[in-house]
């Protein structure tokens, strides 16, 4: 028989779980409940696990203490080791967070198991089949093995986020012994908040292309005024930014660029593939590597002066062949205008 | 000269992303049509690794990159001309299969066992450099799996800058959930970084490097050791391409206003 453990951390709070763990949280339940398996949920946390967990109808293992409040890899790998041997684990399902993602094949070696990540779905009529994508997005495969225990790491927005009543959740402890710390979690660094772009619970990726930095119809090159419009928008709008290689390129080759945009903003082969109900390209032009990046984003619309570029040929639901600079303009004042 | 580092990339080749991939079925698995002549390049977030690793061993005298690459020795061969052009490096070429559906644990075995095997090799000078993530599997498995196979335990994925200190410490940034970088400072070598962008452009292709780089590229690749991966019980049920070709509504004809207003709609039906 199958035993199942959803491992996950809390967040920085301490106690709090991500979306993600409370995603991973229902996956380990419905696939416990499909396979008759015995269901246990392993977090590794700096405070006591939150109350959501009591109706879970799980085992609650937990590795606690101020060294868990870091995502470092040492004291993560150590942890996530103890939790799963705790918990006698066949499967093991985790978030693709960033903290799971640097240790869980680590986990995986020490146990003599095997690991998959990016999972999209988990199927299977006996068994368990896993979906993921391979070559960046552009093909999908579905896979299965014999080997235990199986580890496999689930991509956000793929399940329902469990919820239930919080109540007093029943936590086993689980003893760490913790090898020496080499390294030291010194903070965090981000973009001052209005400068804050990447959003990835926002309902709309906006996403800008090489185009607004380039030499417009009147022979000019208008990035200032490109970067109010896009900032505009994101201002009424609260959609989330992204761009193309070609945009966030500009500044190592001496272009003009926009200065609030960085490789964490690309789309694509190179750069990241967000989860949005909606996306609205704008001056790029849709090529396969970029549109890669586009695979979870579920309505898709563009505005490109290029009548030929890649969004007109199946990448895109509607194309309007404009210019983006009198169209986002608008857009954004009526926008506004609707918010009053 | 107290930073000497031996900086050890793990890169493979992959198609170059601006190809139309298709899957088939082949007797070892699932493969990609016309895999072997498919154009390839170096699996680009490994290839940001091997520009950070020659910027960081040019500004650390003493120090030296190997560059671990497994795949079909002639594939191998293609890629690594133009690839010598770049920095400097010594090639560690083992010649395997190639492509994304081989299993990473097995790839992270031959991996680490070369590496092990490295002549002139100081595992406490190591930094194991590699892509996060592969434009291949895309699983960013592999690093750490050789990562704990030779026994390294600090461990950073997502790296967009490594700054090294004095005393041999260096401060890490690791891409983490909404843009952001969590900093970390890792009391020295030995450690594991799977690179994301870095703050690296492409070098320019600079032929002297290229020269000097295949006085021992020529040779590794005619000694190439053969490797072969295990399946390790994974098995594929399917494989396919996506098949969502959207009906692209083109519009050609509609004013500025009109596109807004319409956009306007849309943006705010929720
Ligand atoms: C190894 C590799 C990895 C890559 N990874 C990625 C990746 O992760 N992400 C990515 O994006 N690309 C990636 N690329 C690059 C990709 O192939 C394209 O070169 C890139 O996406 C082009 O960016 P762009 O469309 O913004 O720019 P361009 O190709 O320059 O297109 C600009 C577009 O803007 C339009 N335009 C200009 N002015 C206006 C205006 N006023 N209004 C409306 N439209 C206007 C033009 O008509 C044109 O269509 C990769 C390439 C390689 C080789």
């Amino acid at each position: 028989m199958e035993s199942i453990l959803v491992l996950t951390h809390a967040e920085e709070s301490g106690t709090e779980l991500s979306k993600g763990s409370l995603e991973a949280v229902t996956a380990g339940k419905e696939l416990a409940a499909r396979l008759g398996a015995s269901f246990t949920i392993g977090i590794v946390a700096a405070h006591a696990p939150a109350g959501v967990l009591a109706s879970a109808g799980a085992r609650v293992l937990a590795v606690q203490g101020e060294a868990f409040a870091q995502a470092r890899y040492a004291s993560d790998a150590a942890a996530c080791e103890a939790l799963c041997r705790a918990a006698n684990a066949s499967i093991v399902l985790a978030p693709s967070s960033s903290r799971m993602a640097r240790v869980a094949a680590g986990v995986a070696h020490r146990l003599g198991g095997v690991i998959d990540t990016h999972i999209t779905s988990l199927g299977g009529s006996e068994g368990v089949e896993a979906t993921r994508w391979f070559y960046r997005q552009r093909m999908e495969g579905v896979i299965s093995r014999d080997a235990r225990p199986w580890f496999l790491l689930l991509d956000a927005g793929t399940h329902a986020a469990f919820s239930g009543p919080a109540g007093e959740v029943h936590v086993e402890q689980v003893a760490v012994e913790l090898p020496t710390q080499r390294t030291i979690v010194s903070g965090f660094r981000e973009p001052p908040q209005d400068a804050q772009t990447i959003r990835p619970d926002a309902r709309l990726l906006f996403v800008a292309g090489a185009g607004w930095t380039k030499k417009q119809p009147d022979g000019e090159i208008h990035a200032a005024r490109a970067g109010e419009l896009i900032l505009g928008f994101l201002r009424v709008t609260g959609a989330s930014l992204g761009s193309s290689k070609s945009l966030v390129d500009q500044g190592s080759e001496n272009q003009p660029v926009l200065p609030f945009l960085t490789h964490m903003n690309q789309v694509g082969q190179t750069g990241s593939t967000p989860r949005h109900p909606k996306g609205l390209s704008t001056c790029c032009h849709g090529e396969e590597p970029h549109v890669v990046g586009w695979r979870f984003i579920g309505e898709r619309r563009a505005i490109s002066l290029d009548p030929n570029c890649g969004w007109t040929r199946g990448k895109a639901d509607v194309v309007y062949i404009a210019d983006a600079f009198e169209v986002m303009a608008r857009v954004t004042e009526l926008l506004a205008a609707r918010k009053g | 000269m107290a930073n000497v580092l031996h900086i050890v990339v793990c890169a493979g080749i992959v198609p170059d992303p601006l190809q139309t991939l298709e899957p088939v079925t082949t007797p070892a698995g699932p493969g990609l049509k016309n895999e072997m002549v498919l154009p390839a390049v170096l699996d680009p977030w490994a290839a940001c690794a091997l520009y950070e690793a020659a910027h960081l061993a040019a500004g650390n005298p003493g120090s030296k990159v190997w560059l671990v690459s497994l795949g079909p020795k002639a594939k191998l061969q293609q890629v690594m001309m133009t690839v010598a052009q770049k920095v400097n490096f010594e090639l560690v070429p083992i010649d395997g299969p190639i492509g994304g559906f081989t299993d990473a644990h097995a790839t992270a075995a031959v991996l680490a066992e070369t590496i092990a095997a490295l002549p002139g090799l100081e595992r406490d000078r190591l930094l194991l450099f590699g892509g996060w993530e592969s434009a291949t599997r895309g699983s960013g498995v592999t690093l750490q799996l050789v990562g704990e196979r030779l026994g390294i335990t600090d461990q950073f994925q997502g790296v967009d800058q490594i700054a090294l200190r004095d005393d041999g410490s260096f401060e890490v940034l690791e891409r983490v959930e909404g843009g952001k970088h969590q900093a970390s400072v890792c009391g020295g070598t030995p450690a594991v970084l799977g690179w994301a962008t870095g703050n690296l452009a492409e070098p320019r292709n600079n032929p002297q490097v290229g020269m000097a780089n295949m006085r021992t590229m020529m040779p590794a690749l005619q000694k190439a050791k053969p490797a072969t991966l295990a399946a390790n019980g994974l098995r594929y049920a399917s494989v396919s391409l996506p098949k969502q070709q959207r009906t692209t509504r083109v519009v050609k004809d509609m004013t500025a206003d009109a596109i807004a207003s319409e956009l306007a709609e849309w943006i705010g039906a929720e």
